[in-house]
């Protein structure tokens, strides 16, 4: 084994990337939760955002159409699940999972002919001084436009919620639906937007490893990223910049156990694999004991009925 | 305007015939699929739900029914509990593979002694494999409070490697010349899980998945705990207030559901399967998901639905030879069904009425 072969600089610029895909998805998913709904249809929309992005970037050769497509696709998906605890008052646990493996299926569909293919690569973001820095440069400054986006999305996810008047509309549909409605706010309406903003988020997340992480198409590629977003949220207790920090955490994990596979340590490859599950779990146990973040109307149907 | 009305209950007659209806929607919105896909949808419908049943080669795929349904609705009739009194175990694929993986070390430990006990032994191991498994969600959730949804589906992923790692290190075959997997049960008899009427697919899971219907039914008409679980998911306070302990029932619920999905994935392993391999889990314990909803949570409903899930398999694997109907559009066809069956739960829940706006 040769620990020495592992290079600082690239881990951390690798961890970024590593880190981006879930920490879009989870942002998407914080907005979705923080308005009272409960959508376990990341993984689903991921990978048909990240099955639209490739196909879209191929076939137009353009990889920023293919971002738009992949946010598309994912929004798509999410007005299914949408409509079904929305309108026809479906459960939300039931309707997520059916999301996800519709999704799964659908995009395993849409992606045969693209097994194999390369797209075409996107740009990275060359600031003139500031990529030449010499240690910093390299790891901070040298990404694509999509990693900056899931940083600027943070902070204005923290900042719509934190500060405006459409942010404390939501978070009181999220926290008590009905004192929502009696306040004259449309509850469905408020939801139904944010759960597309969050279908929006994973596809984009998707997107993200299919063009860029790894960057190809193979059927089931986000292999449970979706998953460990939701879980993220709830580690994060429902704050941003936690997501953020979550994230990168996980982004390290993977990406250090990537490494350590490389360097041939001693460990299976197999058990260094699971890691990043395992480490999920008990990341999950040690920060579930404190419920008292959660929007309090989180998972329950809203039905205007009087 | 349209409106809905809440029913003081859901009817019965929208719950029976639901299920029936979104699998006739799902056959259409399917054959769209199919037509856009490029192939005849009447043709293809006809060869996924018509030729396995009564076509020319129905005697080969028959059988087959049986084998693919079995382990799906075993499966599906252990989530059904939990998912009645809210307790979500969707991990069922990782105890699947773990009731696989105890269930082949314990024959394979024992190969080539022949024994009448291996293969009892064999379904016990399956059975506390599986249960040890869906124990770890139980315990994390009655413990800390941690979402049991989340734990369960991470096992799936932690399954797979320990699956994969197993089929290439510690149960691989030593006479397979370095190829991954183990060795075959069709090889060693005292662990091979037969046919127990010779040509009828029926082994020993099938009749498993059969009493395990039959208790099921038993366990919630008939028996506390069995109400209990339906009190929990309909009316928690009520069930508080009735002295219902939530701890032990979720344990409950959660080690019933493992076990049995332990037990699928012992018989498969051991039978229709032959192997450890890498491989091995095809997706049963999330389509059995499925299987629980489409079948009300009922036991007879999730025997039909099993059959019926088992059908769009086979014959999506007819239609896969003939007609070149890629393997990903049978599952996008069970995805839609769930959907379907979602949406159109509508009608069991509320009325659905035409009123003027304002009038209220």
């Amino acid at each position: 084994m040769d620990l020495s072969a592992i290079s600082p600089t690239l881990l951390i610029a690798s961890l970024m990337v590593a880190a981006t895909p879930l920490l879009l998805a989870a942002i998407g998913e914080l907005v979705v939760e923080k308005a009272g709904v409960l959508n376990l249809g990341v993984e689903g929309m991921m990978i048909v955002g990240a099955v639209c992005g490739f196909a879209v970037s191929v076939e137009t050769g353009s990889p920023y159409l293919g971002i738009l497509a992949a946010m598309a696709g994912g929004a798509i998906l999410s007005m299914l699940f949408a409509f079904l605890t929305q309108f026809a008052l479906a459960n939300q646990v039931a309707s997520g999972l059916a999301l996800t493996l519709f999704g799964l299926g659908l995009s395993a569909l849409m992606g045969q002919s693209y097994v194999g293919v390369k797209p075409p690569v996107m740009g990275k973001v060359d600031i003139p001084v500031l990529s030449d820095l010499p240690f910093v440069g390299h790891i901070l400054f040298g990404h694509d436009i999509v990693l900056y986006m899931g940083l600027g999305l943070t902070a204005a996810v923290w900042a719509v919620l934190k500060y405006t008047r459409a942010g404390l509309v939501l978070r009181a549909v999220g926290e008590n639906h009905e004192a929502a409605h009696a306040l004259g706010y449309h509850v469905v309406r408020v939801r139904i937007l944010a759960i597309l903003f969050g279908g929006a988020c994973a596809g984009l997340g998707g997107a993200y490893i299919s063009l860029i992480r790894v960057p190809q198409w193979t059927e089931g590629m986000t292999a449970g990223i979706g998953w460990i977003a939701l879980a993220l949220v709830v580690f994060a207790s429902w704050k941003p910049w936690r997501v953020l920090l979550g994230a990168y955490l996980f982004g390290g994990i993977n990406v250090l156990q990537l490494n350590l596979q490389a360097a041939g340590i001693a460990i299976p490859v197999e058990y260094l694999a699971m890691s990043p599950y395992l480490i999920t779990i008990i990341v999950l146990v040690i920060l579930s004991a404190d419920k008292s973040a959660a929007p309090a109307s989180l998972g329950r149907p809203f039905h205007a009925s009087n | 305007m349209i409106q809905l009305e809440k029913r003081p209950q859901p009817s019965r007659f929208w719950s029976l015939f639901t299920p029936v209806i979104a699998v006739i929607v799902t056959m259409i919105a399917g054959g769209l699929l199919f037509a856009a896909l490029g192939k005849n949808p009447i043709e293809a419908i006809r060869t996924i739900f018509y030729d396995p049943l009564f076509g020319e080669f129905s005697f080969y795929y028959r059988p087959q029914l049986l084998v693919k349904g079995g382990p799906l609705i075993l499966i599906a009739i252990g989530l059904s509990l939990g998912f009645r009194a809210g307790i979500w175990n969707i991990g069922a694929e990782g105890q699947y593979i773990l009731g696989a993986i105890c269930g082949a070390a314990v024959g394979l430990a024992f190969y080539p002694t022949e024994s009448v006990f291996i293969f009892p032994l064999m379904i016990l191991a399956g059975l506390l494999g599986g249960m040890l498994w869906s124990m770890i969600p139980a315990l994390l959730k009655v413990k800390f409070g941690t979402n049991e949804i989340l734990v369960s589906l991470m096992l799936v992923y932690v399954a797979e490697q320990l699956l994969a790692s197993m089929s290439l290190g510690l149960l691989r075959n030593p006479d397979g010349h370095g190829f991954p997997g183990s060795r075959n049960f069709q090889d060693y008899p005292s662990g091979h899980n037969t046919e127990i009427l010779a040509g009828t697919g029926l082994h020993w899971g099938v009749a498993a998945a059969f009493i395990a219907v039959t208790f099921a039914y038993i366990l919630l008409n008939k028996h506390i705990l069995g109400f209990n679980i339906r009190l929990t998911g309909e009316a928690p306070r009520a069930a508080r207030f009735g002295g219902v302990n939530p701890t032990r029932l979720t344990i409950l619920c959660m080690g019933i559901s493992g076990a049995l999905a332990g037990l699928a994935g012992l018989f498969e392993v051991s039978g229709p399967s032959g192997q450890i391999s890498i491989d091995f889990n095809v997706g049963y314990g999330f389509t059995a998901i499925i299987v629980a909803f489409l079948g009300r949570l009922h036991p007879i409903g999730i025997l039909l639905a099993g059959l019926l899930m088992a059908l769009t398999y086979i014959g999506g694997e007819i239609a896969q030879a003939n007609l070149g109907l890629p393997a990903a559009a049978i599952q996008v066809f069970q995805g839609m069904l769930l959907f379907f069956l979602l949406a159109l739960d509508l009608l069991s829940n509320f009325r659905i009425r035409l009123a003027v706006k304002g009038a209220a």
